[in-house]
């Protein structure tokens, strides 16, 4: 925690736009499910928005831009299995006998 | 749970006395919280192997009453001492769930896992001493809850140990206590494997290099990933499944169910096999939660009494990190028959293929480690070695499992009770064993018996092999699991129904072997002969570089390490082995 | 005895123990969270009709309480800022922030509740309003859980800002990481439950 009280201030204002960031996009998911499309491109759209918020969260929230590798390395093991856990049972759905 | 994650211990340098509670009770030292899983899970353990006794007797005699505590059971599950069906459903799955989740897992993480790692890194404790202690009290408190479940009205849980919905989500009283248990020994496992995983990485001693671990280390590691990853989505599974039963949800309830020609009262549009899938995705990983630790415990064991390095260290620990990882992507190789299509299948059968292959070479690498060594034959590489062909047996017989056109027929037969008890029983049980007489004279500064030891080995050699050898027979005759009265009413069971007396028999043989152990476990801390060293095996590793028994805090040096962990016989040494923390060759 | 790395960063690892430790409890969440999406896909996909969440529910409000939840974050990361800052007034404050904005969270929650069981709809009704209410549930536990341990680092946790205050900065850092994924896993469940 060697961080001078100026690069602090720099973070500050970055979390400030990250917020604001954060409302617009909260703006722009309510309203796109205001249009009524039809379920694909809403499906699509509400995970492209909601991945841009996740990613703001992530990267300047819980600063992950300046982590260390080790931890993206869990992170990276665990969406591995996070995936294999959503896809791996929706094949079996979809792929079924009788 | 942030704060309690950023809590560690605020050391105290000036060793003042503990009180009684603090010292034994709620300690935070991790030798004491590992004594204290061992105790509790050597007791979950003999109780589910008494459990299993039981259900053993109504397997050979079906029908007649046990004797002498038949009359103890209660008339609402074994009138006359006859043993109800609806009670031996009860005892299967509390034997399967305290066997896996009470007994194994705690002894071989909770037990030899918090003894042993912090010691063998040269750690003066755990990472966070009071997430420790708390992860013991949730397990504790869960293995309670097991156990009182017991006496909820219409008993146990009985849906066996996989709890499959819909079967048990109308089930008795004893479900809900059952999911209760289960989120805090989920709770505790997380709480553990977070712990290990921090202190592996983080508090190794100078010098100590990951490829300089010792392999039971290893094993604990990629344990710990196993745990943490796969357990959060059974616990997933578990609220949704108390939401079903207490919320009358339908998550597993599929539309128009009908038991006992009445429609029951749920909305519907659940699956039963999202349940499937969530629980294997635990369950898979926890066949390698038994047995990782316990191959950590075998390698520990035969590079000590080979006196030699082991065989291709590098390639055991690649082949354990590619286990665990491989671990995640089988699970639905116990699906195959829920109307799988064939790519789904395929996919599975081929990942399964491929995990066979890290465990083979895990196998091959500690037989050839046997190759050439004049051997010490001392009790725990006696249990060591019957481990190696037993783990193998369990192995092998598992593959016909992987494959759908053989486990379609294998399938829920008394085969596959045999093929993963071979796994877990002579297999870990083995293991844990081995460590028990391996780490006791670190742990007690005194010797267990080696007569007894080794009687204790070669009578539960022969019993486990004469109860599970005969269940590949009656499997591969076609008898299936879970049938309380061992298939006397199948035809294609009379040829094979006769094995049962003999299962039986070895069951309750095996039980008196341990009398010996249990005697030469309490009686060996007071009377056993007392260790000249601090190092009675001339082992390699850091454990045996403290004090006997070691003290709060571990080192009396803080270690330093020179060199790996097996250093067994270099040439031009003086001795044949050469621990870790020597700074230069003697 | 004296554990190493509870306040210095390993020099190999680049990480203290507890950073460590709550990366690892998180990505246990985003498995336990997972599998109820994986859930909520499959009962989806699998269902004959599945409604449209903002027939049944509530968005105004949940986005009224998206908002809250990140100005949440936003007071969170504040507090952290100030304790860097070497400025406790301005953390207490902010820490204390945090804390009111999820108990207005789970006012709000609780109102969007008791209006379902209001018009007799209950988990039990569909798999829709089961797996809502599941999945809000836990995630409310999980705020209850967060407001707890800041509200102890506001009160009688804080003493340790004199005694420590380089450990109690990494306290505030770990606590902080868990509250933002409290926020980041609201910010997956209002599309999925509300607006699709
Ligand atoms: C060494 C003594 C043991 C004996 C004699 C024994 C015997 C049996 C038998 C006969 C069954 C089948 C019951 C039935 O299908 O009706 C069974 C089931 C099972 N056993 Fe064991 N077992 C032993 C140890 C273990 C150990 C050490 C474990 C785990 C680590 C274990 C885990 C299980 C599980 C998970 C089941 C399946 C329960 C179910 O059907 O839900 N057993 N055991
Ligand atoms: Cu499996």
């Amino acid at each position: 925690m060697s961080n001078t009280q100026a690069s602090n201030g720099a973070h500050a204002r970055i979390y400030v736009v990250v917020f604001v960031a954060l409302l617009a996009l909260t703006i722009v998911t309510v309203s796109l499910s205001y249009l009524h499309l039809s379920v694909f491109p809403s499906v699509l759209l509400a995970l492209i928005v909601a991945s841009i918020k996740g990613y703001l969260v992530s990267n300047y929230f819980m600063h992950l831009i300046s982590e260390r590798r080790l931890i993206y390395a869990i992170l990276v093991l665990t969406g591995i299995f996070f995936l294999s856990l959503i896809f791996l049972p929706l094949s079996h759905f979809h792929d079924r006998v009788g | 749970m942030a704060h309690v994650a950023a809590v560690a211990h605020t050391g105290n340098h000036h060793e003042h006395p503990l009180g009684f509670l603090q010292k034994y009770i709620f300690s935070q030292d991790h030798k004491v919280i590992g004594l204290q899983y061992l105790l509790t899970s050597l007791c979950f353990l003999f109780f589910g192997f008494s459990l299993m006794m039981m259900m053993r007797w109504q397997l050979a005699y079906p029908g007649q009453p046990i004797p002498f505590i038949g009359g103890l059971l209660g008339e609402a599950n074994a009138p006359g001492g006859i043993m109800l069906p609806e009670f031996y459903n009860q005892l299967g799955a509390m034997h399967g769930t305290i066997m896996v989740f009470l007994g194994v897992v705690p002894l071989a993480v909770g037990a030899f896992g918090n003894y042993v790692v912090p010691l063998q890194i040269g750690a003066p404790d755990m990472a966070f001493p009071k997430l420790n202690m708390m992860s013991y009290w949730v397990y504790f408190l869960g293995g309670v809850t097991m156990l009182a479940s017991f006496l909820m009205p219409g008993g146990a849980a009985n849906s066996g140990w996989t709890s499959y919905a819909p079967l048990s989500v109308i089930a008795t009283m004893g479900q809900t206590v059952w999911l209760f248990g289960m989120v805090f020994l989920i709770t505790s496992s997380l709480l553990g494997s977070i712990n290990f995983i921090v202190t592996i990485v983080q508090l190794r001693a100078r010098g100590l290099t990951f490829m300089r671990l010792p392999f039971f280390v290893w094993s604990q590691l990629v344990t710990s990933f196993l745990l943490l990853l796969a357990f959060p989505p059974l616990e997933a599974a578990g609220v949704m499944q108390l939401m079903d039963r207490l919320a009358g949800t339908s998550f597993f309830m599929p539309s128009g169910l009908v038991v006992a020609g009445e429609v029951m009262p749920y909305s519907g549009g659940g699956s039963p096999l999202l349940w499937q899938h969530l629980f294997w995705f635990l369950a898979h990983p926890e066949v390698y939660v038994l047995i990782l630790p316990a191959l950590g415990i075998v390698a520990e064991i035969v590079a000590n009494n080979t006196r030699k390095p082991l065989w291709g260290y590098n390639s055991l620990v690649y082949a354990a990190i590619f286990l665990g990882f491989m671990s995640f992507i089988v699970w639905a190789h116990h699906m195959f028959l829920t109307g799988m299509g064939t790519v789904i299948s395929t996919f599975f059968q081929t990942t399964t293929m491929i995990i066979s292959i890290p465990s083979v070479i895990i196998l091959t690498a500690l037989f050839i480690s046997l190759w050439g060594a004049s051997m010490r034959f001392n009790t725990q590489m006696l249990f060591a070695l019957a481990f190696l062909p037993m783990f193998g047996i369990g192995g092998l017989t598992g593959l016909p499992l992987g494959l759908a056109p053989t486990d379609i027929h294998l399938h829920d037969t008394y085969y596959v009770i045999g093929h993963f008890h071979y796994v877990v029983a002579p297999g870990t049980i083995f293991a844990l064993f081995a460590g028990v007489y391996h780490w006791y004279p670190k742990v007690t500064g005194r010797m267990m018996n080696e007569f007894w030891g080794k009687f204790h080995f070669w009578g539960s050699l022969v019993c486990m092999n004469g109860i599970f050898m005969p269940m590949f027979v009656q499997g591969l005759a076609g008898v299936s699991r879970r049938l309380y009265d061992g298939g006397q009413q199948y035809a294609h069971a009379q040829g094979v129904f006769h094995l049962n007396e003999w299962m039986s028999i070895s069951a309750w043989m095996l039980a008196l072997f341990q009398i010996p152990f249990i005697i030469n476990f309490f009686l060996s801390s007071r009377k056993g002969r007392k260790v000249e060293s601090d190092n009675p095996w001339e082992a390699t590793t850091l454990e045996w570089a403290t004090p006997t028994p070691p003290p709060h805090g571990n080192f009396t040096v803080v270690p330093e390490v020179h060199r790996g962990p097996y250093e067994y016989s270099v040439p031009g040494h003086l001795r044949d082995y050469t621990p870790q923390h020597q700074p230069e060759k003697a | 005895m004296q554990i190493p790395y509870t306040v210095a960063e390993r020099p190999d690892t680049g990480v203290f123990n507890a950073k460590l430790g709550i990366w690892l409890f998180l990505a246990s969440e985003v498995m336990l969270f997972g599998a109820l999406f994986s859930s909520y896909i499959l009962l989806r996909t699998g269902a004959l009709a599945w409604p449209h969440g903002y027939t049944i529910l509530n968005v105004p409000l949940a986005t009224l309480n998206t908002v809250v939840l990140i100005t949440s974050s936003i007071t969170m990361v504040m507090s952290w800022v100030a304790l860097r800052n070497r400025d406790f007034g301005k953390y207490r404050k902010y820490i204390g922030g945090t804390v009111l904005l999820g108990f207005v969270f789970l006012i709000i929650k609780a109102i969007e509740y008791g209006a379902k069981f209001e018009h007799h709809l209950y988990p039990s009704e569909n798999t829709f309003l089961a797996i809502y209410f599941t999945l809000t549930g836990l995630h409310g536990l999980h705020v209850i859980g967060g407001m707890i341990v800041n509200a102890y680092f506001w009160g009688p946790g804080s003493k340790m800002w004199v005694t420590d205050p380089e450990r109690f900065t990494n306290r505030i850092e770990v606590a902080g990481l868990y509250w933002h994924f409290v926020d980041l896993v609201w910010i997956f469940l209002f599309p999925v439950l509300y607006l699709l």
